[in-house]
């Protein structure tokens, strides 16, 4: 025993690969699904397969795509955010409050906006790490008063940013030069990329993780629990206000009434990624696959002249199917 | 029921099973020959394959090949409940019950009495489970709620819900893990006077003292490969453990007194908990094993949880190395070096879903594996790599998931996980339960090598003859408090269990007489 510091490490045989593809099958198997729905559509419509409507799907897909991806955050720690949807209505009437209101320049504004999500999130987080308040009751409590305050703040009507000039162009812009694609899809890529590297590589990831797969245990361990959960709501309230910015700088005005129901869409987006409702298991990949394939099924419909009522009786059916896919997948294994 | 089930003629057999999961192959060419009127043991080491085989019984999975025979009738059982119809009951581990519902409706669920189509007839379930009780002489209340019940209580609902389909097999996983011995003694007569003379019974245990008392004969299962079945009033036990590991065990040998010698590593004096600690005092010294004997209930289970903040302390001190230190969560005891390994490894020690290099980093991950708030896996990678080794832990690979692996090995990675964080005081609770026999031996090795080296134990066990074995010391608890603190050379069964059953009252509150402080 005196060696236990000293032995050399060993590579361990093939458990890596065998282990990484494990993984990333339900991902596969997302992604799997998200090529047939666009070939189906692709061979259905003649109007769906396009450059241009393929840049107009991954737009539709940023502000989805931008709460799902702090939700999986919350989800894989064994948590839930309902409060995401309002949430960004009420971080879009901040960003009015900053920028028109108050006068403030972009670079001052636009992050305000941005850290008033992280606010929200901080106090979803201790609500539900320190007072102990199930998150479902908690998010559920901050949902209504996030959408409250949107309206109280706005005095119930939109806020247009024709004073913040400049301001929509954080969603609508084309940073690349000479190609259409909007900067609000560039942003979210970015904030995956960085969104899944902390996920998997920061000692914030990695809690997420455990806190998810076993609270108590984690915390036996000597981990800090509730101040890495306040972190983590936290961190995915940033991803609540960012949200609130692209939202309103694409529409270029903040819409008190209009976040309810986003946070449906996010969870589900998550859920369809793979990612466990309870806890412990997930990631940004699926989760980005996910908010697609809502986006594709979305648009390709519409396309098809499918009527909205009947778009949201499909998409429902495609959750179950995810889920029970990955159950039966679970089950074989 | 139409075969006759005559002594010459087993009542049930098992021939030729196999099984595999992908990947694993879990059964081959099982056999098992149950009689009517015998208790057959079943023993073997984890993963030897006896879930695997009960699950075939009772119909969770179903055999890819081999023969069922029931009173000489071939079956296969395709679900819990076909089983069940076909004679075949099963008392599982972790129990199936129901906590919020009474004795009498966790009795008959699924099929209570009713009152035309809709309405349930509370009475005559009330009445029936009343006359079933009495039956077997159980002192329970039809309409006490389960949950509220002691786990022994409850295990005894489990087995008047079993009975109560009359079945002609009974099987019993580990019946007697969570039970003291009293409990047990209780349990063995039950099945003696009401399951013997119409049933089987296959009993499933690890403990070989109460395979000598309860079993007639038992079958050793080694590797999902049958190996033997003996008569248990000829086999020794060290011929049974031998046949299970597939090799000699050494007993080993007692270990020397206290070292009195040896620095106060942590010292806790006057200790008391709302719910059930008064005035524990002792002290720890370093690469000492202090044992904590006691009956269920007596509070050792509570002195570990509130040594590490996982319980709420309402007055007392805790001392470590000379210094007064303030505990109050599992945060601050981690910081101290202080490390709990629970009885429960699933729930309180185990990321189950995760592999074994994230469950051994986990505690150290931020002290030793990040830079810049970044997780550094070839470091994580690489401590583990060298537990795995050190530790003897039986893992494909790193990347393992937790649940997959053994009692022991799973036992072993959370030790690993402690050592990792560099704890020098370990509070081991039950660190053998649910781990076979060549397993513990493995694990006692191991405690007994982390002693040499200076780490301080605190070993809180209900195996009087574990204590017995590793203890350089043993603190015997009842209702709450230290009743004595036992020299290794003072200590046996009769001792410790003077002191376990001791009414704290009869107990005079002088430390020194109770031999309680060490030394000085």
């Amino acid at each position: 025993m005196a060696a236990v510091k000293t032995q050399a490490p060993e590579r361990a045989q093939g458990g890596g690969i065998a282990g990484a593809l494990k993984g990333s099958l339900q991902q596969l198997l997302a992604f799997a699904s998200l090529i047939v729905i666009a070939a189906f559509f692709s061979f259905a419509s003649p109007y769906f397969f396009s450059y241009g409507n393929f840049t107009a799907i991954l737009f539709s897909t940023v502000v989805i795509g931008t709460l799902a991806i702090g939700t999986t955050f919350v989800i894989i720690a064994g948590g839930i955010d309902l409060s995401i949807g309002t949430g960004m209505a009420l971080c879009a009437v901040m960003s009015g409050v900053f920028l028109v209101k108050l006068g403030l320049p972009l670079w001052l504004g636009v992050p305000a906006a941005v850290l008033f999500g992280g606010l929200i999130g901080l106090v979803n987080g201790i609500n539900v790490a320190l007072l102990k308040i199930p998150p479902f009751i908690a998010t559920l409590a901050m949902m209504l008063v996030a959408e409250g305050l949107a309206l109280v703040l706005s005095d119930s009507t939109p806020i247009y940013f024709t004073e913040a000039p400049g301001y929509t162009e954080i969603s609508t812009g084309n940073l690349i030069p000479g190609v259409n694609f909007p900067n609000a899809v560039l942003v979210l890529l970015v904030v995956a990329l960085i969104a899944g590297v902390l996920l998997r590589k920061s000692v914030l990831g990695r809690y997420t993780y455990s806190i998810g797969s076993n609270e108590e245990a984690t915390a036996l361990s000597g981990i800090d629990v509730r101040r890495w959960k306040i972190a983590i709501y936290a961190f995915a309230g940033l991803f609540i206000g960012l949200a609130g910015v692209l939202i309103s700088a694409r529409l270029g005005s903040a819409q008190p009434a209009t976040g309810m129901g986003y946070e449906l869409q996010a969870i589900a987006a998550v859920v369809i990624g793979g990612t466990s409702l309870s806890g412990g298991k997930g990631s940004i990949v699926g989760t980005l696959i996910g908010a697609l394939i809502i986006s594709v099924l979305n648009n390709g419909l519409q396309i098809m002249s499918i009527p909205q009522e009947w778009q949201n009786v499909i998409l429902g059916c495609v959750i179950l199917v995810a889920v029970y896919t990955d159950r039966i997948r679970k089950k074989e294994l | 029921m139409t075969g006759v089930t005559t002594m010459t003629e087993p009542l049930l057999e098992v021939e030729g099973v196999d099984k595999s999961f992908p990947g694993v192959r879990a059964l081959h060419d099982m056999r098992l020959e149950l009689r009517a009127g015998e208790v057959l043991a079943l023993v073997g080491e984890n993963g030897a394959g006896k879930s695997t085989l009960m699950k075939l019984l009772s119909g969770i999975h179903t055999a890819d090949t081999g023969m069922f025979r029931l009173g000489g009738e071939s079956f296969e059982a395709t679900s819990p409940r076909h089983a069940q119809e076909l004679g075949i009951s099963i008392i599982h581990q972790e129990f199936n019950l129901v906590p919020h519902l009474t004795v009498a409706q966790n009795v008959f669920i699924g099929r209570e009495p009713r009152r035309g189509r809709l309405l349930l007839d509370e009475r005559r379930l009330n009445a029936d489970t009343t006359r079933l009780l009495e039956r077997l002489g159980l002192p329970l209340d039809p309409r006490a709620v389960v949950g509220e019940l002691t786990v022994a209580n409850q295990q005894m609902v489990e087995i008047a819900k079993a009975l109560s389909y009359e079945p002609r097999v009974l099987i019993m996983d580990e019946p007697t893990a969570a039970l003291n011995d009293a409990e047990v003694a209780t349990l063995h007569e039950l099945i003696r006077r009401f399951v013997l003379p119409h049933t089987g019974v296959i009993y499933i245990s690890h403990r070989m003292e109460e395979i000598k008392r309860i079993a007639d004969r038992v079958t050793v299962i080694r590797d999902g490969e049958y190996i033997d079945t003996l008569d248990v009033a000829s086999a020794t036990t060290a011929e049974i453990i031998a046949l299970m590991v597939g090799r000699a065990i050494d007993t080993g040998a007692r270990p020397q007194g206290v070292r009195a010698d040896r620095d106060v590593v942590l010292g806790i004096d006057g200790l008391n908990t709302k719910a059930l600690l008064k005035n524990v005092t002792f002290d720890l010294r370093e690469g000492e094993i202090l044992g904590f004997a006691g009956l269920m209930g007596a509070g050792r289970t509570e002195v570990g949880r509130a040594l590490v903040g996982a319980d709420r302390i309402d007055s007392g001190t805790i001392t470590l190395h000379g210094k007064p230190v303030r505990i109050g969560n599992p945060a601050d005891a981690a910081r101290h070096g202080i490390g709990y390994l629970s009885e429960d490894r699933k729930r309180f020690g185990l990321l189950l879903d995760q592999d074994v290099r994230a469950n051994i980093a986990l505690g150290a991950l931020r002290d030793q594996f990040t830079r810049g708030g970044f997780v550094r896996d070839r470091d994580a990678r690489a401590t583990a790599q060298s537990y795995v080794g050190t530790l003897r832990i039986k893992t494909p690979s790193l990347e393992q998931t937790a649940k997959h692996l053994s009692g022991g090995n799973q036992q072993k990675v959370v030790i690993a996980k402690w050592l990792a964080k560099n704890c020098d005081v370990l509070v081991f609770d039950e660190p053998t339960r649910g781990i076979d026999v060549g397993a513990k031996e493995e694990i006692y090795q191991l405690l007994n090598e982390l002693a040499a080296q200076g780490k301080s134990i605190i070993m809180i066990s209900s195996e009087l003859p574990e204590i017995l074995r590793m203890s350089h010391r043993v603190v015997v608890m009842s209702e709450g408090r230290v009743t004595r603190v036992l020299d290794a050379d003072e200590a046996n069964q009769e001792t410790i269990m003077h002191y376990a059953t001791l009414r704290p009252d009869e107990n005079p509150d002088d430390a020194a007489e109770l031999g309680i402080r060490t030394g000085s």
